[in-house]
């Protein structure tokens, strides 16, 4: 039954087309791929490491937050980068946050408590952009899922900053890029060696802070993905089970047949 | 459905109920030893998958219903927050989202195997035509589901796809004023769209009931083609078929719960993942992998067509219409066409026409310099097309043998056409410009030229090989050419 054989393939070969991603969009001109990267949660029993997300973190709120806001991320998620509740509680209390109005219709300042989004640096988006040169810095709490080629891009712009072209010239408030899509990105390169303190020895290089902060965004944009993988291998392990079992009892009710 | 004699039934409840609403007579009758031809390959489980696919769509699309915001200023953070906050909503949400690829995939599948075997053929015409309506429903309900989330992708989707309806001639403005609610997309669309998209999977329900209704009339096609002959070919549904289709269901949904699990955003574009801004164009604007060879045919009709072009077209299609104008002929009609020119004829003659009138274009005054059909009206009626002609597809096919195995021809171009949707998908995801327009103008043409010229010339011309005389005669001689291999 060669026909037989051919037929299967059908499936199997539309499927791995998929999978495997044939349809990929083209990318913009101008400004490569970001190389790919080695990251603890690769894989299908791939965990976040808890020390570059509490580093990515420190990053992001000494450097990134100047300017981007994270206002799907609140201070109770700290939890979850391996802080303790009174921690996370400490770090909320050195934030102010707008709240109220009161009883007297006033708003009023207060310091930040577990429930609170991360502060938004500008008062809304025209404010953001003007302060920018007209580029509104993108919110990060989904950045990593929003960009081709997620933490690999973000650790590629961290780390791909460089001088242009001689023939390419920049205009005030433009950088050179080498990973960014069309090569010019407003934003000036943020970090530096040294810029942020580790307590835990890690290297304080540029190379290190954008590991650490693609980390962490990694981690924001997708917080359950160490549930869904450990519940994806229970899902995936009973079905198997069960298929298999189906597939003795579908030999065993057959015999007859064939 | 129900009807005849009754089951017995040892339970004293189920007898109670059975003989004031016969549904245990009819589930024993249509599910349990309902006559099934004993050589299904698995290709015949995909109806069952599809089925299960469809209420798993149902019940998380009901469940995410619940926690989800129609409203422009909110959608986006909605699907976040059930994202985020909502216990176990990324699992709902990441169901519900692989789960219409996988739906489409199975769907695409039976579709296939439907077209492979013949299965569209007498009796069963009207079994495939409500086939083609869920698959037209479902498009329809993927379409807007792809534009709740409110993101970046799903709102311009929603733009283009509803500025299609503007090239209909005459009120085509009013209809996609009607559709949007207003004078742009916004939140009227949305919630236009939200209410549709929680309505039309009901209205699939009950399609494939029909759709299931027709099946069980008919009964079921099988690889041979060749229709059971008595006892000694088929088998009651339950156990054979029901373990089998469970089986072949656990190995579907390995499948689907590797790519949920581990891969969730495989189909996803990062657009779509980055808040809906009317004032921001995307780079580019894709559909979801499923509509990809559809989107490469609208994009394939990059030029106006004029009156010498869409003659050419006519006389290509000549044999289709007079195919289905002699369907009529002697019923509806008094009198009977002529009988059909040769195709090939047609085809050469109609191509040349319509390159002459597309290397003119411009020069003749009212021949090529007049514009009939702009090319995004063009494009539209391509797309449309492309799915409406299946609906004709039991009538441009009418050769007397159903499954492929035993047409040679057919089969190789029903493949051809297997390639070339493969090939219209990547068009569809590239940016129309160089290789891949005149890729996806070939393919449409492929396509077209398949349902419209080769199907029809393959019904009259193609000799069969020759067919075995029973299923179980079949089954016994593969089985003993199988003992012979292994002697």
């Amino acid at each position: 039954m060669f026909e037989m054989k051919q037929m299967r393939l059908v499936p199997v070969l539309l499927l791995s087309l998929l999978v495997f991603g044939i349809y990929t969009p083209a990318q913009a001109a101008g400004g490569e791929e970001a190389p790919e990267q080695h990251w603890s949660f690769d894989g299908i029993f791939g965990t976040y490491d808890r020390a570059a997300l509490q580093r990515g973190y420190k990053v992001y709120s000494q450097v990134c937050a100047a300017c981007h806001s994270m206002d799907r991320i609140s201070y109770r998620n700290l939890t979850a980068l391996g802080y303790t509740e009174a921690q996370a509680k400490a770090v909320a209390a050195n934030y102010m946050v707008e709240d109220g109005p009161n009883d007297e219709g006033d708003m009023v300042e207060r310091t930040a408590l577990l429930s609170d989004h991360f502060p938004n640096p500008y008062a809304n988006k025209n404010a953001a952009a003007y302060a920018n040169n007209g580029a509104m810095p993108p919110d990060m709490s989904l950045l990593v899922k929003a960009r081709h080629g997620g933490a690999d891009y973000i650790y590629g712009i961290m780390t791909g900053y460089e001088e242009p072209p001689a023939d390419h010239e920049l205009l005030p408030g433009q950088n050179w890029n080498r990973y960014m899509p069309g090569n010019v990105i407003a934003m000036a390169q943020p970090l530096s060696d040294g810029l942020v303190s580790y307590e835990d020895g890690s290297s304080e290089t540029v190379a290190q802070y954008a590991r650490d902060v693609a980390h962490f965004l990694t981690w924001a944009s997708e917080p359950h993905m160490e549930e869904r993988k450990r519940t994806g291998i229970k899902a995936f392990l009973f079905l198997l089970a069960f298929t298999g079992l189906m597939y003795v009892i579908k030999r065993k009710v057959w015999a007859k047949v064939h | 459905m129900s009807g005849g004699e009754k089951a017995e039934f040892k339970s004293p409840v189920i007898s109670w109920i059975d003989q004031r609403l016969p549904v245990f007579t009819m589930m024993q009758k249509e599910y349990g030893v309902f006559p099934t031809p004993k050589n299904f390959n698995y290709f015949w489980n995909f109806g069952a998958i599809s089925m299960v696919l469809l209420i798993l769509m149902i019940v998380t699309g009901i469940v995410l219903a619940m926690h989800y915001t129609p409203h422009a200023d909110m959608a986006f953070n909605s699907v976040e927050r059930i994202m985020r906050d909502v216990n176990w909503g990324w699992l709902l949400r990441y169901m519900h989202m692989n789960g219409a690829s996988f739906f489409f995939i199975a769907v695409y599948i039976h579709i296939f195997r439907g077209m492979y075997y013949g299965s569209y053929k007498g009796p069963r015409e009207l079994l495939w035509i409500f086939g083609v309506l869920i698959y037209l429903l479902m498009m329809a309900t993927a379409f807007m589901g792809y534009t709740l989330p409110w993101s970046q992708m799903g709102g311009w989707a929603a733009t283009v796809i509803t500025n299609l309806f503007s090239a209909i001639p005459f009120f085509g403005e009013g209809l996609v004023e009607l559709l949007w609610g207003g004078f742009a997309v916004d939140n009227p669309t949305l919630n236009r769209f939200f209410a549709l998209h929680y309505l039309l999977p009901f209205v699939i329900v009950a399609v494939v009931f029909l759709h299931v209704w027709a099946l069980h009339v008919t009964g079921s096609n099988n690889p041979l083609g060749v229709d059971p002959k008595g006892k000694q070919d088929t088998l009651p549904f339950h156990p054979y078929y029901t373990v089998k289709d469970t089986f072949g269901l656990g190995v579907f949904l390995l499948l689907y719960v590797a790519v949920t699990f581990f891969l969730p955003n495989i189909f996803a574009h990062p657009d779509h993942f980055v808040e809906y801004d009317s004032l921001v164009t995307p780079v580019h604007i894709v559909p979801e992998w499923y509509f990809l060879p559809f989107y490469a045919v609208l994009r394939a009709i990059t030029f106006d067509i004029n009156l010498v072009m869409l003659g050419g077209f006519g006389i290509m299609f000549l044999p289709f219409f007079l195919c289905l104008g002699n369907c009529c002929a002697g019923k509806i009609l008094p009198f009977k066409f002529p009988k059909l020119p040769q195709s090939s004829v047609c085809l050469l003659l109609g191509a040349a026409v319509f390159a002459v009138g597309l290397m003119l274009s411009g020069s003749i005054p009212l021949l090529t310099d007049t514009t009939i059909i702009e090319a995004k009206l063009g494009g539209v009626i391509a797309m449309f097309g492309a799915v409406m002609v299946l609906f004709f597809l039991p009538w441009l096919d009418g050769h007397p043998v159903k499954s492929a195995r035993y047409r040679p021809l057919y089969k190789t171009f029903l493949l051809l056409l297997v390639v070339t949707l493969l090939a219209l998908g990547w068009v569809g995801s590239q940016p129309p410009e160089g290789l891949p327009v005149l890729v996806g103008q070939a393919g449409t043409a492929y396509y077209f030229a398949f349902f419209v010229i080769i199907l029809p010339w393959l019904s009259k011309n193609e000799k069969a090989l020759a067919l075995p005389k029973s299923i179980s005669e079949a089954v016994l001689k593969e089985k003993n050419e199988n003992a012979g291999v292994v002697a």
